[in-house]
């Protein structure tokens, strides 16, 4: 499902790379972890998987495809398949739950009729029934970030990708976020975790990649943090 | 239908949300585009008014008082089998008085000072090129009993130059309105992107199309070029309607009058051009400050 061969990227007038050599197989329908400290590299990876930044050397493959070389006027596309989670939720102040996952929808190209029975359906399955028509602002975090789930699922994409997702929340809210996560990643997504939660990554015993210095320093199949 | 719909509104919201900016940049624009504007009429005038002269004005060729039947009619002869000439007619002193009569009626004084006989004889002529003036000078000029030879067309060329460098001084200050109006576009450009960073953001995660991005954005500017469009050729048109018809109609019926198909025929181009610069400007300033 995703293929990171030799993958060296330094970001301009970084002294040293942000990932050196990285080497990573992740399955399809597999749940991994990423940790390390801060500024190992491992947010980098959610990057190069996106296309935000491109590698200075080897190949990133996901889902069958090159992302290193691809088209740029491809990766709008390439992107319906990926579903992404953050850590600061990432919602638009101004829409409500509801609007915020139908404009995930509508910006793509789809009508308001797939939205008004799509919409509700994912907003149920992420525990927010009948809080469609709050504001963020009016929502905790942890709900927030249900919101945030629910559009990045919307699409029912091939992957998810969760960049520091309990970053912002207590650690109660954060095992329910994870509970989320587990349900959705046992529909059959490919679930790749960037944290350091190591409360989480103990509790949850996945595969845990570690990374250190831009290296992989431990690959373990259904590892802990520590 | 659904996304023409979402980037319709997303035009009017944001030339809405700046609008200060946005009557700026539309004003400008408007001004810039009227420039142009009027520089594209007086380029038809003055093409057109050189078709009409052109096709008037001829070579004077003076005799002398004391010239001869001889010296004349040999003249005569001369220029009628001259291949550069296209027309020639003789012009007495009787009728070179008439003319002087009816030219000048509003001044008798003047009028009765001059009598018959005075005003010298004259061959007038129509050059097939009005630009051989100078091989007809050089031929006839020491022929006997010519006294001196006449280019209108200089005259004219003066007239023209004139003209000709009042349009250059209107594209200029076009071209520098110009400047402005895109720089304010590429401002506004920039500020409704800023507003939008975060809805610009969650598109480009959830994968949408970049045109479907930038869309709303370029077409705001469009628009904007648009309205400056309509509101200058309703400049063009007021001043039309009020100074060359109104208070300057002396000066247009003494050149070649100008014509409302003129007027309208510079709407399209106004209108191609705004929106085709601002679109550009929009979308050079989005590659630069909405990377995807």
């Amino acid at each position: 499902m995703i293929q990171l061969e030799h993958v060296t990227k330094t970001y301009p007038k970084a002294s040293r790379p942000s990932l050196d050599e990285v080497s990573v197989g992740i399955e399809k329908g597999e749940f991994v972890f990423f940790i390390g400290p801060s500024g190992s590299g491992k947010s980098t990876i959610i990057k190069l998987l996106l296309h935000e930044v491109t590698p200075n050397q080897g190949r990133v493959v996901v889902n069958g495809r090159d992302v290193t070389s691809m088209r740029s006027w491809k990766i709008p596309n390439f992107r319906r398949s990926i579903g992404c989670v953050f850590q600061d939720f990432r919602l638009l102040p101004n829409r409500t739950a509801y609007e915020n996952v139908a404009f995930a929808l509508e910006v793509i190209g789809k009508t308001k009729a797939v939205a008004r029975r799509v919409v509700p359906e994912v907003l149920e399955l992420v525990g927010l029934g009948g809080k469609e028509h709050r504001y963020p602002h009016e929502l905790s975090g942890g709900e927030q970030q249900r919101v945030a789930v629910a559009r990045a699922f919307v699409n029912r994409p091939l992957i998810l990708l969760a960049d520091e997702p309990t970053g912002n929340l207590d650690p109660d809210t954060s095992i329910e976020i994870m509970r989320l996560l587990d349900r959705i990643n046992r529909t059959g997504t490919t679930v790749v975790m960037v944290t350091h939660d190591s409360n989480i990554v103990n509790q949850m015993r996945r595969r845990v990649v570690e990374i250190e210095s831009g290296r992989i320093v431990r690959d373990q199949a259904r590892g802990v943090y520590g | 239908m659904q996304r023409l719909k979402y980037v319709l509104s997303e035009v009017l919201v944001g030339l809405w949300r700046n609008v200060t900016m946005t009557v700026a940049m539309i004003i400008t624009l408007a001004v810039s585009l009227a420039m142009l504007g009027a520089s594209g009429l007086m380029y038809l005038q003055v093409n057109s008014m050189k078709d009409f002269y052109y096709d008037q004005i001829e070579v004077a060729i003076f005799l002398n008082n004391d010239v001869t039947d001889q010296q004349r009619s040999d003249l005569d002869n001369a220029l009628k089998s001259d291949p550069l000439v296209a027309e020639v007619i003789y012009e007495s002193k009787e009728q070179a008085h008439e003319k002087f009569k009816t030219m000048y009626a509003d001044a008798p004084d003047l009028v009765n000072a001059v009598k018959p006989g005075q005003l010298p004889e004259s061959f007038r002529v129509r050059l097939k090129n009005p630009e051989q003036f100078q091989q007809i000078n050089d031929k006839y000029k020491n022929n006997e009993g010519v006294e001196t030879i006449v280019d209108q067309q200089r005259l004219l060329d003066k007239i023209f130059n004139i003209l000709g460098s009042v349009q250059n001084m209107a594209l200029l200050a076009a071209s520098i309105m110009a400047i402005a109006a895109l720089l304010l576009v590429g401002n506004t450009i920039q500020v409704a992107a800023y507003s939008k960073r975060r809805e610009v953001a969650v598109m480009k995660l959830v994968g949408a199309s970049n045109w479907f991005i930038q869309a709303p954005f370029v077409l705001e500017a469009v628009v904007a070029g648009l309205i400056g469009s309509i509101i200058a050729f309703v400049g063009l048109f007021l001043g039309k309607l009020f100074l060359l018809d109104g208070s300057l109609r002396d000066l247009t019926e003494l050149l070649t009058p100008l014509s409302w198909a003129d007027v309208l025929l510079m709407f399209p181009l106004m209108a191609g051009v705004g929106a085709l610069v601002s679109a550009v400007t929009a979308w050079v300033t989005l590659r630069f400050y909405l990377r995807v």
